[in-house]
């Protein structure tokens, strides 16, 4: 098969990889990446991601298929000719230069003269807003400020593609927010293609244009993030990303694109089919926020009782026993005018059929 | 609300509480403390003081010292002079027989033959007043001031020949420095000859070291650990016999000029001459000597993150460029202890060039060793020690400005 490469900036063609010759941690890889796109590598540890940037960085080689960067072939070229700029996990600044100098490195390494260097240098530092620490050295900078500098090194240069290996896995909550935050606004006024890796959903769905879900070295699916939560493909993508209630049963028959799902105590429901087959079990994934209390009228109706209740502020969690599932989770808003709940109590729940789908095991 | 009077007692029990932590903390480098200062600060404080005080001539001869000291070294020797000496001497034997001989030896190294003539002093037995005509008679070197120039300079028990002696200077009679003569003139050429060696060795060391210690950090744990046995090997054979084996290896009929002979490179009749000189001195002590480097830097590579090369090559670095700039500062801290620990051991190194060296391979702990044991010289041995020491701190100290000692990782 022959892939047009004139359909992405980035592509991978059946790209494989194996390290001992026995397992393959990445499976016949297909990804294409459009220019100026902004997508996210996301998955567990192990899944395969990181191995992926890599090939395309040029730190591993792909023992199978081809990867193409604007049109040419890149499997064979060295990581330092492909003029791909890249953020590490842990900023990997150089401890013995300071901020300036490396922020100049991919310059001064590509000689260009001295007064071009330092405007770039200036600018880049500007971009990241750090301009007055040019002279300090890395230790003595904070984490999510030695962060703005490997982004500042890693653009300086204007790569083909920016590259990110787990860039904010080292920084706290409130400071990753942020620089999800300020990473996004930079892909935005610079219109660089960016391939990021991660294996938090949250700064995936945050900032991503498209996301790629890994596991076991495929990728699971390939989808915008608010697709990927409201039509999950099959329920490793719906139990990574986001919260989910996951009910296991049977299905008995599948006409229209609905099946009708076996569930516990011979209770039957109705759900999407999206990877389900007759006579086969499946797991039907419900999002806790979809799930109503004592609804108006729902396409599938339960009743519920409730084993605990959790005060979380902008909502209440409840865990409920659904049709034999004690952990099935309701997610209610906390309005003004929220009745109480009380454990033990038996509730009528309900969800629209769209929000209910039958996937695979 | 805190009033002064809270804050004092708050600092009292602050300090109260501390003390027993003190104490205790005391109390547990005590020991080392005590053996440190008994093995190492004492015996170096002594070598030190015996580099500058030998008071052999001045406890035999107590007032012909004086009198010695009194003398210009210039005009003719006193009657009270002579005669202070040749009572004192004679004195001297039954207080210990071994006395005479003793401080004819002291004598004789400033001026050879001097042990001859105090012999005819001691066997003498009609001397009496006039000492000085009976001396002469004795014989003709008595007349001569040079044997009493020789005695005024060791007469006294403070003194700086010594040190002169070990950069190759003389002290004359009348106090004036002057350069030592050639055939003497031995110890600047071996502290030298030492200082080049120990750079060599270094250099070596280095140069072979630093790709195992590389190897060593980046191999998989596996590999690297069988790797950082064999170099940890040596350590569990004794240094003579790694020094004996570096014999067997580089003599004449060793196995190196066998083989060079049995593939036909080197002609039997003219096989290399590789051992008991510089060449064997350098190869035994570069080889004993290469853990000190591969030890400290091996830690130091450890610990220099992966991902900074990869960062280098990304940004568009060569992999020399790489290399260069980015991972090599990185070892500089190791490195730089390697290099320090290996030149102060190698300048101090007796054992394998005493076995190894022969007569061009011999170093100044050699020549430290020869006046301990052969001369028993003491004051010279110890002066030229201590000469060692003060050079060893100075590189410290210029080491210390040059690097920083906080930055050195000894493993």
């Amino acid at each position: 098969m022959t892939v047009s490469t004139s359909s992405g900036y980035v592509v991978f063609d059946k790209v494989e990889k194996t390290y001992d010759g026995r397992v393959l941690v990445v499976k016949s890889l297909d990804l294409t990446v459009a220019r100026g796109e902004f997508l996210t590598m996301l998955g567990p540890s192990g899944s395969g991601k990181t191995t992926t940037l890599m090939m395309l960085a040029g730190f591993e080689t792909a023992t199978g298929g081809d990867i193409y960067l604007d049109g040419s072939k890149i499997n064979h070229i060295p990581p330092h000719k492909r003029g791909l700029g890249m953020v590490f996990q842990n900023y990997a600044l150089f401890p013995h230069m300071t901020i300036a100098e490396n922020v100049a490195f991919p310059l001064r390494v590509r000689n260009i003269n001295k007064a071009d260097a330092e405007a770039k240098v200036r600018k880049a530092l500007d971009m990241v807003q750090m301009s007055d620490l040019g002279g300090r050295k890395p230790a003595q900078l904070s984490g999510g400020q030695q962060q703005r500098i490997a982004l500042a090194r890693a653009l300086v240069f204007e790569p083909k593609l920016l590259l990110m290996d787990e860039p904010l896995g080292a920084l706290d909550k409130q400071l990753r927010e942020h620089m999800q935050y300020e990473i996004k606004r930079l892909h935005e006024t610079l219109g660089i293609t960016v391939v990021y890796v991660t294996h938090d959903q949250s700064e995936a769905l945050t900032m991503s244009d498209r996301i790629a879900v890994f596991n076991d070295g495929r990728i699971q699916q390939l989808a915008t993030p608010d697709e990927l939560y409201e039509k999950p493909q099959n329920s490793f993508v719906a139990q990574f990303i986001g919260e989910n209630n996951q009910l296991r049963g049977i299905v008995k028959d599948i006409s229209g694109g609905r099946a009708r799902v076996e569930i516990g105590n011979s209770d039957v429901i109705e759900a999407l089919a999206i990877q389900a087959e007759s006579g086969k079990p499946t797991i039907v994934s419900v999002r806790p926020e979809r799930v109503e209390i004592e609804p108006m009228s729902s396409d599938i109706a339960a009743t519920g009782r409730i084993e605990e209740v959790i005060y979380l502020g902008d909502h209440i969690r409840i865990r409920m026993n659904v049709f034999g599932n004690s952990e099935f989770i309701v997610k209610v808003r906390n309005g003004s005018g929220r009745r109480g709940f009380a454990v033990g109590e038996e509730v009528k729940i309900g969800w629209s059929l769209q929000d209910c789908r039958a996937l695979d095991v | 609300m805190h009033s002064t009077f809270d804050q004092k007692a708050l600092t009292r029990q602050l300090a109260a509480a501390e003390r027993r932590n003190k104490v205790k903390a005391f109390l547990l480098v005590l020991p080392l403390l005590l053996f440190v200062l008994a093995s190492f600060i004492v015996p170096i404080a002594s070598l030190v003081w015996q580099g500058g005080y030998s008071d052999t001539f001045a406890n035999a001869l107590p007032e012909t010292s004086k009198l010695l000291g009194a003398w210009d070294a210039r005009s003719p020797v006193s009657e009270d002079l002579v005669k202070s000496f040749v009572t004192e001497l004679k004195a001297s034997k039954l207080k210990d027989p071994a006395i005479p001989t003793r401080v004819a030896t002291v004598v004789n190294r400033e001026q050879s033959g001097s042990v001859s003539k105090f012999k005819q002093v001691m066997s003498a037995s009609d001397l009496a007043s006039p000492y000085k005509e009976k001396l002469s008679a004795l014989s003709s070197e008595w007349d001569k001031p040079d044997i009493w120039r020789a005695m005024k300079i060791v007469a006294p028990s403070f003194t700086p020949r010594f040190y002169f002696q070990a950069v190759d200077l003389r002290l004359t009679a009348e106090g004036d420095i002057k350069p030592e003569t050639d055939e003497n003139a031995i110890h600047l050429l071996l502290f030298g000859r030492t200082l080049m060696v120990a750079a060599l060795v270094t250099l070596f060391c280095a140069l072979l070291g630093f790709p195992i210690a590389y190897l060593l950090a980046h191999a998989e744990t596996k590999t690297s650990n069988m790797l950082l046995i064999i170099v940890l090997l040596p350590f569990w054979t004794s240094l003579l016999v790694r020094t004996t084996a570096w014999i067997a290896l580089l003599q004449q009929n060793g196995v190196v000029n066998d083989f060079l002979v049995a593939i036909g490179l080197i002609d039997n009749d003219h096989r290399l001459v590789m051992m008991y000189n510089m060449f064997a001195t350098l190869v035994a002590m570069t080889h004993v000597l290469l853990p000190f480097m591969i030890l400290p830097m091996f830690s130091v590579m450890k610990t220099i993150k992966a991902n900074l090369v990869r960062a280098a090559l990304s940004l568009g670095a060569t992999p020399w460029t790489a290399f260069w700039q980015v991972y090599f500062p990185q070892t500089i801290p190791g490195l730089g202890a390697g290099c320090l620990l290996v030149f102060i051991l190698a300048v101090g190194y007796y054992i394998t060039p005493a076995l190894v060296g022969g007569q061009s391979g011999q170093l100044i702990s050699n020549i430290i060793a020869f006046h301990m044991q052969k001369t028993l010289n003491w004051s010279l041995a110890s002066a030229i020690a201590t000469l060692l020491l003060i050079g060893v701190l100075l590189l410290y100290w210029l080491y210390n400005r040059l690097v920083g000692i906080d930055k050195m990782k000894l493993a």
